[in-house]
């Protein structure tokens, strides 16, 4: 076997029908959607297409979708766009402790501006109590950020619950479903959201597009300014090839989706319960029933997460350890150690995502290699000698 | 430039935290859905609107009824004649 990759919460590869569908809008279809002639102005038209396609995929409108170059800048927009247009009413925002950086900073963001920010602790699971957000919103909370599915241990947060209780108490509630969208079925109107974020990277789109779902009548300050392209709420010519992509990812995802789910699901399980059979001292990470279908994080005990991708990357297996960026940064992850994981035990993350690509035989070849690799890097970890010899 | 109080309209385009020249733009659209004699309220932040709207008006045959200033945004008032 040459190589597995599952690492799709990373990245996706873009599917056939999807850059088919992309291909001509990068020549044939070049023209600005700005202009007014015919080679320009029936690209408006194509765009408003992939609009409606994005839209059916959440249950929203068409003219509720914002396109943006990715999930963090849909984050961003929902984030500084609300708050920025709402910062007379209030000055404290709450976030939960395991959102992704581009939540998380644009929150800290304006800790600078005299805001206050809350970080709602989570259970061991990574899910937020809902009578905790109860408890945190003041009269002077503008907006609360839980994102949907977590990146790094699979957890799926009570959404509606969170959102009903903001609604409740007259507070913007937004979620970053970067994770979510694609992989399991995401309504707006169920989620009772105001602003919802997604990407196509998880949608099997091109890298460099996103979106952001906005409630009818919520007043977003543009992040980028310019002309009036997203009707006046992001500047910038469109990038209508990675438009269309999105578009094209969002039909084959509403098709697609029972299918599946159906699929990383019963492999997912495979490859869950053959690590459990195969290496001892090892937690699985995140809420064992709602999480996302094709996740898999784990804690190894007595191994370095960075260590174990480097052996795995050469026996051709690609999976990840934490997130894509805090892993980069060599950082025990802020999740695991929001779920109460030891730091110890946290170095030894591994995250494996699947997507309906995966076969069998790769989730077979994955506990073939894994143990091998993870009784290779004990043998030489005193950590693991001095817990043997007690 | 006119000014009115508790004008009474019979839609809103809230053009708040968009960008110039959208409101130009919209409330071409938003008077095609009124009939003759209504009253549309277009609310924006931007300055150049105060101008802007008043002239476009006059060019397109809107009659521009006057504005009212809130604390944060402009309320711009336009019957549609035709």
């Amino acid at each position: 076997m040459d190589s597995v990759y599952m690492d799709h919460a990373s990245a996706t590869p873009v599917r056939a029908p999807v850059i088919e569908a992309m291909m001509p809008y990068f020549d044939q279809h070049f023209g600005n959607p700005s202009t007014v002639y015919d080679i320009g102005s029936n690209i408006k038209n194509v765009i408003e297409e992939q609009r409606e396609k994005v839209a059916k995929l959440i249950g929203s409108k068409t003219e509720q979708i914002i396109f943006t170059s990715s999930g963090a800048e849909a984050n961003n927009l929902a984030i500084k766009g609300s708050v920025f247009a709402r910062q007379k009413k209030g000055t404290h925002i709450i976030i939960s402790a395991v959102e992704h950086h581009s939540v998380l900073n644009s929150a800290r963001f304006f800790e600078r501006m005299d805001f206050e920010v809350t970080l709602l602790p989570v259970d061991e699971y990574g899910l937020v109590a809902p009578e905790r957000l109860l408890d945190a919103i003041r009269p002077e909370t503008v907006l609360v950020s839980i994102m949907h599915g977590n990146n790094e241990i699979g957890t799926i947060e009570p959404i509606s619950e969170l959102s009903t209780i903001c609604k409740e108490k007259g507070v913007l509630f937004h979620t970053d479903a970067v994770a979510t969208v694609g992989n399991i079925p995401v309504d707006v109107n169920e989620l009772g959201v105001d602003m919802l974020s997604l990407s196509g990277i998880s949608l099997g789109a091109p890298k460099g597009i996103g979106a952001l779902y906005f409630r009818e009548k919520l007043r977003l300050m543009p992040l980028i300014h310019g002309g009036i392209q997203e009707r006046g709420r992001r500047g910038g010519t469109e990038n209508v090839p990675a438009i269309v992509g999105l578009g094209k990812a969002s039909e084959l995802a509403s098709e697609e989706l029972t299918d599946r789910i159906n699929h990383v699901q019963e492999l997912r399980g495979i490859l869950v319960a053959g690590i459990h059979e195969r290496i001892n001292n090892i937690i699985y990470t995140g809420h064992p029933e709602k999480r996302l279908p094709g996740h898999a994080s784990f804690c190894i005990e007595a191994i370095e997460g960075e260590a174990l991708i480097f052996m795995l990357n050469q026996e051709g297996i690609y999976a990840n350890t934490g997130s894509a960026c805090a892993s980069k940064a060599l950082k025990t992850s802020p999740v695991l150690v929001a779920i109460g994981i030891p730091p110890d035990l946290a170095q030894g993350s591994i995250v494996f995502t699947l997507n309906s690509s995966i076969t069998f035989e790769e989730v077979e070849y994955v506990l073939k290699k894994l143990p091998f690799a993870v009784e290779k890097l004990r043998s030489i970890s005193p950590v693991w000698r001095k817990k043997t010899a007690a | 430039m006119k000014f009115v109080e508790n004008f009474s309209a019979d839609d809103t385009l809230d053009l708040v935290c968009r960008m110039c020249p959208l409101h130009l733009l919209e409330p071409g659209e938003k008077l095609k859905c009124l009939k003759t004699g209504q009253v549309l309220e277009v609310l924006t932040d931007y300055d150049g609107a105060l101008e802007d709207i008043p002239e476009w008006c006059e060019k397109c045959g809107q009659e521009f009824m006057g504005m009212e200033e809130e604390e944060d945004y402009y309320k711009l008032y336009i019957r549609k004649t035709k």
